[in-house]
C-alpha cells in the first residue's frame, strides 16, 4: 500500500536531524497560525497562489529563494562547525553519512533551489517593465513553472523528516549512485526535486524567450535592448538547450535504478563516464546560467549610480553573446583526470581559459562606467564594487585550474571548493542582493533601510574572504573536499579561521533579516511615491511603485538604449495619455498552484514506489492539462474608466512627491522628481 | 502586422500592441519547445551511440532487427505525416468533416505504428533481450521507447483535438492547437528518420 515507506523511515533517534524536523513544523504551523489568525487565507489564495501576475509571481520565487537559502546556510553551518572540530582524536559532532547528506544537500539547494529561483523571481519582476510588455508571454505556464520548483523544494524539505536525501554529492556521479551502491530514497529524493525543478526551468526559459523577442514596445530594437535583458536573454538560451540534457541524465539514472537498465553501472556494457558527460554538458552552462543575469544586474546598478551610460553598451553585448557560446564547449574541464587524451584536454584547456576574455571585457566596461562617474554609493552599487574585486580574483584561479596540469594536481581539493565559490557567491549571490535592494521599492513600493544594507553587505565581503581564503591555501596543502574527519592537524587553524569568516557571514545574514523588519515597520517613511527612487534609466522605473497590475497604461515608444533617460532628457516622462483604452489580462487561476500539489504527490510517490498514487497523479495531472486546454476564456477586460481611476491616483501621487521635494527646498536628488 | 487601414485613420503607435498576437507567440513558443526537445533526442542519440556497442555477450543489432517489419512502421508513420498535411489543407479551406476523416486516418497509421512498435518490444522482452540486458539494449529500449512515447501523446492529444474540432467547430484557438500538433507530429517523424537510419540501418547492415 505504502510501498517502501513505513514509520522507521523517520529519524526519531538522529537528535540533530529532530531538532531540524521539529524547528521547521514549528515554524510552519506559526505561519498557518497567523494565516488564521489574521483570516488572511481568501487573501493569499485570490491573490498570491492562484496568482498569474509576473510580478506577484516573481515575489514567490524570491521568498522561495530566501527561505531555501537559509535552510543551504544551515547546511553550510554544519560542515564549517564539523571541520573546525574534527581533526585528530576529535570526530566533531556530525555522524559521516549525516555530513555526506548535508554536503549533497548544500549545493542542490543552493545552485536549484537559491539561485534559479532568485533569478527567475527577478527576471519575472523586470524583464516585462523593462521591454513595456504588460506581461509575460504564457502567464499560465509561468504560474505552473514557479508551483513545479516549489514542489521540488518541498520534496528536498521532506526528506528531511521522512526518510534521508542523497550521500553521492549534488553532482550525483555514477555509479555512486547507482541502486548497488545507493540502495537508500536519499538519491532518488535527489533525482525528483532535481528533475521537477528542472522541467519548471525549462518551461520558464520557453516562456521568457518568447516574451522578449515577440513583446517588446514599439521602437525597442534588439540594440536598443536594455543590458539586463541582453543577459537574460543570453542566460534563456543556454536554459533552453542545456535542461533537456539534465532532464535526459536524470531519466537514465531514474531508469538504471528503477528498471535495471545499465547506462552508468560498470558492469553490463553501462559506461559511467557518459553520465558524468552528460550532467556537466547541462552543468557548465548552469554556471554562466546564474552568472549572467548578475552580469545584467551589475550593469544596470553601475550605470544607475554612476550616474552615466554604461560604458560600451555594445561590446557588453557582444561579449554576453560569446560567453554563451563558449559556455558549451568547456564542460570537459570539471573532469580532466577522466583521462581522455591530451590533445582532448587541452582543446578544453583552451576554451576555458578564452572565457576569460569576454569576461574580461566586461569588467573593464563596469570599472569605465565608473571612471568619472559621480558615484552614489549605495549598497547596490556596493555589493557592485565588492563583486568586481572578488570575482576578477577568483577569475585568475580559474584561469589557473582551466590548466590541465594544474587540474590534475587540484583536482577535488579545496582549492577547487575556494574557486567556485569564490565565482558563485560573488557572482551570482552578489548580484541578486544587488538586484534584490535595486528592485525591492520597484516590487514592494518602499526602499530598504540602508543602515542595516550597509553592514549586511561589509560582513558578507569580509566574510567570505575569510571564510575562503584558508580554503585557496588548503588546496595547496592537499585537502580533499568532502572530508568529515581529518587526521593532519597542520589543516586545523585554517579550518577554524574559515568557520570564523562564516560566522561573520551569519551576522551579515543577520542584519539582512533585521534590515527586511526594520524596512517593513518603517514604509510609511520610505515609500517610493514616485516610482523612481535612484534615477533609473530604464522603463520599469517609469512605473509607479509598485505597478499596477497592467504595468502600463498606454505602452511607451522607444527611442534609445537607456529609454526612461532619453524620456525625461526629452521632458517626455510622466505625460498622460489623451485617452484611455479597455485592457485585457489574464484571469487567475488555481491550476497551476494544484499542479504543482499533484507533481509533489507524484515525486513522493516515485521515491518510496507508492505506485497506485504516482499513476493517479499523473492521470490526474494530465486531466487537468486537458481541463486547462479546453478552457478559451483566460481573459478578464479592465475597462477604460477603471485605468483612469487608478492611473489618476499615480499622478496624484507625483504631484504630492513634488511637492515635498519643494518643501524640502529641492535638495532631493536632481532629476529624481518629475515636473508635474 | 498593420495595415493599410491603419495607417489611414491615424492609429496612436501603441494601439497595435495593446494585442500583442498570442497565436503567433504560441507558435513561436511550440518551436523553441521543439527545439529543447531536439536536444533532449540528440543527448539520447549520443548516449546510443556510446552505449550501442557495448552487448556484454548478449545479442546485437544484427540479431534482433527485422528490417521489413522496421520498414512498415516507418513507411506508417510517414504516411500519417503526408495524412496530417492533407487533414491541414482541409483546414485551411474550412472543410471540417473532411479535415476530421484525414485526422483519423492519421490517427489509424499512429496507432498502427504504436501497435508495431508494442509488438516489437514484447517479443525481444519476452526472448529475454529487455533493457537490463545490456547498456546496447537500455540506449535501444530507451531512444526508441523515448520516441515511442511522444507519439503516444501526439496520439492522445490527436484524439483530444477531434474532439475539440466536432465541439467548438474551427475557432481560432482550435486551430492554433491543430497546428501546433501539426509541428509535433512531422517532428516526430524526422526523429524516426535518425531513429531508423542510425539505430536499424546501421545496426544491420
Amino acid at each position: 500500500m505504502f510501498g517502501k515507506l513505513s514509520l522507521s523511515a523517520v529519524p526519531y533517534h538522529d537528535m540533530i536531524v529532530m531538532s531540524a524536523v521539529y524547528g521547521s513544523l514549528l515554524l510552519t504551523l506559526l505561519i498557518l497560525g497567523l494565516i488564521t489568525y489574521y483570516r488572511k487565507w481568501t487573501y493569499l489564495w485570490k491573490d498570491w497562489l492562484t496568482s498569474v501576475d509576473h510580478k506577484r509571481i516573481g515575489i514567490m520565487y524570491i521568498i522561495l529563494s530566501l527561505v531555501m537559502l537559509l535552510r543551504g546556510l544551515s547546511d553550510a553551518i554544519m560542515m564549517r562547525s564539523q571541520q573546525a572540530l574534527a581533526a585528530g582524536a576529535s570526530h566533531g559532532y556530525l555522524h559521516p553519512d549525516h555530513f555526506n547528506q548535508v554536503f549533497s544537500a548544500h549545493g542542490t539547494i543552493m545552485i536549484v533551489f537559491v539561485a534559479m529561483p532568485f533569478l527567475v523571481g527577478l527576471m519575472n519582476i523586470v524583464i516585462p517593465p523593462q521591454i513595456g510588455a504588460r506581461d509575460v508571454a504564457f502567464p499560465y505556464l509561468n504560474s505552473v513553472s514557479l508551483w513545479l520548483t516549489v514542489a521540488g523544494a518541498f520534496l528536498v524539505m521532506v526528506s528531511l523528516g521522512v526518510g534521508e536525501f542523497s550521500k553521492a554529492g549534488w553532482s550525483g556521479y555514477a555509479p555512486l549512485t547507482e541502486l548497488k551502491y545507493s540502495p537508500g530514497v536519499g538519491v532518488d529524493y535527489w533525482i525528483w526535486s532535481f528533475q521537477i525543478a528542472g522541467i519548471g526551468s525549462l518551461m520558464t526559459s520557453i516562456n521568457f524567450l518568447v516574451t522578449i523577442f515577440k513583446m517588446r514596445a514599439p521602437g525597442m530594437t534588439l540594440m536598443r535592448m536594455p543590458i539586463f535583458i541582453w543577459t537574460s536573454l543570453c542566460t534563456l538560451v543556454l536554459m533552453v538547450l542545456a535542461f533537456p540534457v539534465l532532464t535526459v541524465a536524470l531519466a537514465m539514472l531514474t531508469l538504471d535504478r528503477y528498471l535495471g537498465m545499465h547506462f552508468f553501472t560498470n558492469t553490463l556494457g553501462g559506461n559511467m563516464m557518459m553520465y558524468v558527460n552528460l550532467f556537466w554538458i547541462w552543468g557548465h552552462p548552469e554556471v554562466y546560467i546564474v552568472v549572467l543575469p548578475a552580469f545584467g544586474i551589475f550593469s544596470e546598478v553601475v550605470a544607475t549610480f554612476s550616474r552615466k551610460p554604461l560604458f560600451g553598451y555594445t561590446s557588453m553585448v557582444f561579449a554576453t553573446m560569446a560567453i554563451m557560446v563558449l559556455s558549451f564547449v568547456v564542460w570537459l574541464h570539471h573532469f580532466f583526470t577522466m583521462g581522455a587524451s591530451p590533445d582532448v584536454n587541452i582543446f578544453f584547456g583552451i576554451t576555458t581559459m578564452i572565457i576569460a576574455i569576454p569576461t574580461g571585457v566586461k569588467i573593464f566596461n563596469w570599472l569605465f562606467t565608473v571612471y568619472r562617474g559621480r558615484v552614489r554609493f549605495t549598497s547596490p552599487m556596493l555589493w557592485t564594487l565588492g563583486f568586481i574585486t572578488t570575482f576578477s580574483i577568483g577569475g585568475m584561479g580559474g584561469v589557473l585550474l582551466a590548466s590541465p596540469p594544474a587540474d590534475y594536481v587540484l583536482h577535488d581539493s579545496l582549492f577547487l571548493i575556494a574557486h567556485f565559490h569564490t565565482m558563485l557567491i560573488s557572482g551570482s549571490l552578489f548580484g541578486y542582493f544587488a538586484g534584490y535592494s535595486y528592485w525591492f521599492p520597484k516590487a514592494i513600493g518602499f526602499t530598504l533601510n540602508e543602515k542595516w544594507g550597509k553592514p549586511a553587505f561589509w560582513c558578507w565581503l569580509i566574510g567570505f574572504y575569510f571564510a575562503f581564503a584558508p580554503l585557496y591555501i588548503l588546496g595547496f596543502m592537499g585537502m580533499p573536499r568532502r572530508m568529515y574527519h581529518y587526521s593532519n592537524l597542520a589543516w586545523h587553524p585554517y579550518l577554524v579561521v574559515a568557520a570564523g569568516g562564516l560566522a561573520l557571514i551569519l551576522i551579515g545574514v543577520l542584519c539582512q533579516m533585521i534590515q527586511l523588519v526594520v524596512s517593513i515597520k518603517q514604509r510609511q517613511d520610505t515609500r517610493d511615491l514616485t516610482g523612481d527612487p535612484w534615477d533609473g534609466r530604464t522603463l520599469e522605473w517609469a512605473m509607479s511603485s509598485p505597478p499596477a497590475v497592467y504595468n502600463f497604461a498606454a505602452i511607451p515608444t522607444v527611442y534609445d538604449i537607456d529609454a526612461f533617460t532619453d524620456m525625461k532628457e526629452k521632458g517626455m516622462a510622466y505625460q498622460k495619455p489623451d485617452r484611455y483604452h479597455d485592457i485585457h489580462m489574464p484571469k487567475n487561476t488555481g491550476d497551476g498552484f494544484i499542479n504543482g500539489i499533484l507533481v509533489f504527490l507524484f515525486g513522493f510517490a516515485m521515491v518510496w514506489h507508492i505506485w497506485w498514487l504516482a499513476v493517479l497523479c499523473a492521470l490526474a495531472m494530465l486531466f487537468l492539462l486537458i481541463a486547462r486546454a479546453s478552457d478559451d476564456d483566460t481573459e478578464y477586460t479592465i475597462p477604460a474608466a477603471e485605468v483612469e481611476e487608478i492611473e489618476n491616483l499615480r499622478y496624484r501621487q507625483l504631484a504630492s512627491a513634488a511637492e515635498i521635494n519643494r518643501l524640502a527646498g529641492g535638495r532631493g536628488e536632481p532629476g529624481i522628481l518629475p515636473q508635474v | 502586422m498593420m495595415t493599410t487601414d491603419a495607417l489611414t485613420i491615424d492609429t496612436p503607435a501603441t494601439e497595435e500592441f495593446e494585442h500583442p498576437d498570442p497565436i503567433a507567440n504560441q507558435a513561436f513558443g511550440f518551436w523553441l519547445y521543439i527545439m529543447s526537445d531536439l536536444v533532449l533526442f540528440g543527448a539520447i542519440f549520443a548516449t546510443y551511440i556510446v552505449l550501442g556497442h557495448n552487448y556484454a555477450g548478449g545479442p546485437t543489432g544484427k540479431d534482433l532487427f527485422h528490417l521489413p517489419y522496421t520498414f512498415g512502421e516507418t513507411m506508417l508513420l510517414l504516411f500519417s505525416s503526408a495524412t496530417y498535411g492533407l487533414a491541414m489543407l482541409a483546414m485551411q479551406e474550412e472543410k471540417k468533416n473532411l479535415l476530421l476523416t484525414w485526422l483519423f486516418v492519421t490517427f489509424l497509421l499512429g496507432i498502427g505504428f504504436i501497435g508495431m512498435e508494442i509488438n516489437e518490444f514484447h517479443h525481444m522482452i519476452l526472448d529475454g533481450n529487455g533493457p537490463e540486458r545490456s547498456g546496447f539494449l537500455s540506449a535501444f529500449f530507451t531512444l526508441v521507447g523515448t520516441h515511442g512515447t511522444h507519439v503516444t501523446f501526439g496520439l492522445i492529444w490527436m484524439v483530444f483535438m477531434m474532439a475539440q474540432t466536432v465541439i467548438k467547430g474551427l475557432t481560432s484557438p482550435v486551430q492554433s492547437r491543430l497546428i501546433r500538433l501539426s509541428i509535433f507530429w512531422h517532428f516526430l517523424d524526422i526523429v524516426w528518420v535518425g531513429v531508423f537510419t542510425i539505430v536499424y540501418l546501421m545496426g544491420v547492415l
